[in-house]
């Protein structure tokens, strides 16, 4: 028995270690620009780029091969850090943006098929089978999968709602302008 | 000397790991769209079977034997192939990032190839030498690596090809493969060994 375990513990760590050697000896100097980018997008691989998820989108930037202005979820406020990161100008009026966005259920039609929940790259959606789902707020990225998957359009986006729990002071800038109230 | 060649030749064509034992399908069918993708993976597997059966058999003789830890045999031998492909991993994602990228997936997915394991339990089972070990190995992932480039090579020209619509994609892609183990079927005429 103890034999047993001393091996396989030998064993791992002596594989451990060769593997560490090992990484340190080939590692890969991978694009800091790009590393600098995939920490800056959703992280939620949301797919709507049309690209395989965000680290690649974020490579694909780096690279000059798809725009600063890729990322619908990230929105103007993505677009804007990101062009400020690759020092270029970026039109931000090209970009549709309603504001933060998350999903949330009608009620009345939702069925409860779960398969909205399957889909939700961030576990937002709640509910089991045969019951009514509904969507955490907290967990919400608003990439907008759960809408195309619903087969009764239960499943929308609205803009983030304000509730007693998130309602924040307005930001000094946008008081002074009297457009935005 | 010609026993060895004998080895080689009997597992790479009379016993085909693929084609004739049914090991290691998984990249058999997912890595064979293209040859140049379908010949690095051969490549990549051939390092792994070689470098994992020499350890394997060193660990199973100097140590599982002699401590009688023969139920060890599986887990040992898995954690040695899964230290073996992340080994593997780096390198080819150091030295060829082209074909990492090619890959992809079935890079790491070695580990799950049971071929990779399946050569290591065959070693032991039949109790081979040290270097029939290396020999028997690097014959079969020969013909490993062989089978996955002819069917990569055929299924180049399929995608040329009109096939009816029911077949197209993977299923055709299934009877081809049996119709190549048919023919490799042939050469257990051969008797070497």
């Amino acid at each position: 028995m103890l034999a047993a375990i001393a091996s396989l513990t030998v064993l791992g760590a002596v594989l451990g270690l060769g593997l560490g050697v090992a990484a340190r000896k080939f590692a890969i100097d991978g694009d800091p620009l790009a590393d600098e980018i995939a920490a800056l997008m959703p992280g939620s691989n949301c797919g709507q780029c049309g690209m395989a998820g965000c680290a690649i989108a974020a490579k694909a930037i780096a690279e000059g091969t798809a725009t600063a202005t890729v990322c619908p979820p990230g929105g103007k406020a993505l677009a804007a850090s990101i062009a400020a990161k690759l020092g270029i100008s970026v039109d931000l009026d090209e970009i549709a943006d309603n504001g933060p966005m998350m999903a949330y259920v009608k009620e009345e039609i939702c069925i409860g098929c779960c398969k909205c929940n399957k889909v939700c790259p961030t576990d937002a959606m709640i509910g089991a089978a045969k019951q009514i789902h509904g969507v955490i707020r907290e967990a919400c990225t608003g990439c907008g999968l759960c809408v195309e998957r619903c087969p009764t359009e239960a499943a929308q986006m609205q803009p983030v709602p304000i509730t007693l729990q998130h309602w924040v002071w307005p930001k000094p800038a946008s008081v002074t302008t009297p457009a935005s109230t | 000397m010609s026993d060895y060649f004998f080895l080689l030749i009997a597992t790479a064509l009379v016993n085909n790991v693929v084609l004739v034992k049914f090991l290691g399908l998984c990249p058999f069918m997912g890595v064979s769209k293209r040859i140049d993708s379908a010949l690095g993976m051969g490549m990549a597997t051939t390092f792994v079977i070689v470098l994992a059966a020499s350890i394997c058999w060193n660990i199973e003789h100097w140590l599982l034997t002699p401590l009688g830890l023969g139920y060890l045999r599986i887990i040992t031998f898995i954690l040695v192939i899964a230290a073996v492909v992340q080994f593997t991993e780096m390198v080819i994602h150091k030295m060829a990032p082209a074909l990492y990228q090619t890959l992809g997936i079935y890079l790491p997915l070695i580990a799950t190839n049971c071929a990779v394991l399946g050569l290591v339990l065959i070693n032991n089972q039949e109790k081979h030498s040290f270097v029939t070990a290396l020999v028997y190995d690097f014959g079969s992932a020969a013909g490993f690596t062989l089978a996955l480039v002819m069917f990569a090579g055929m299924r180049e020209r399929l995608a040329l090809a009109r096939v009816p619509e029911v077949f197209s994609g993977a299923p055709i892609g299934f009877i081809l493969a049996s119709l190549m183990s048919l023919a490799f079927m042939g050469f257990s005429g051969l008797n070497f060994k």
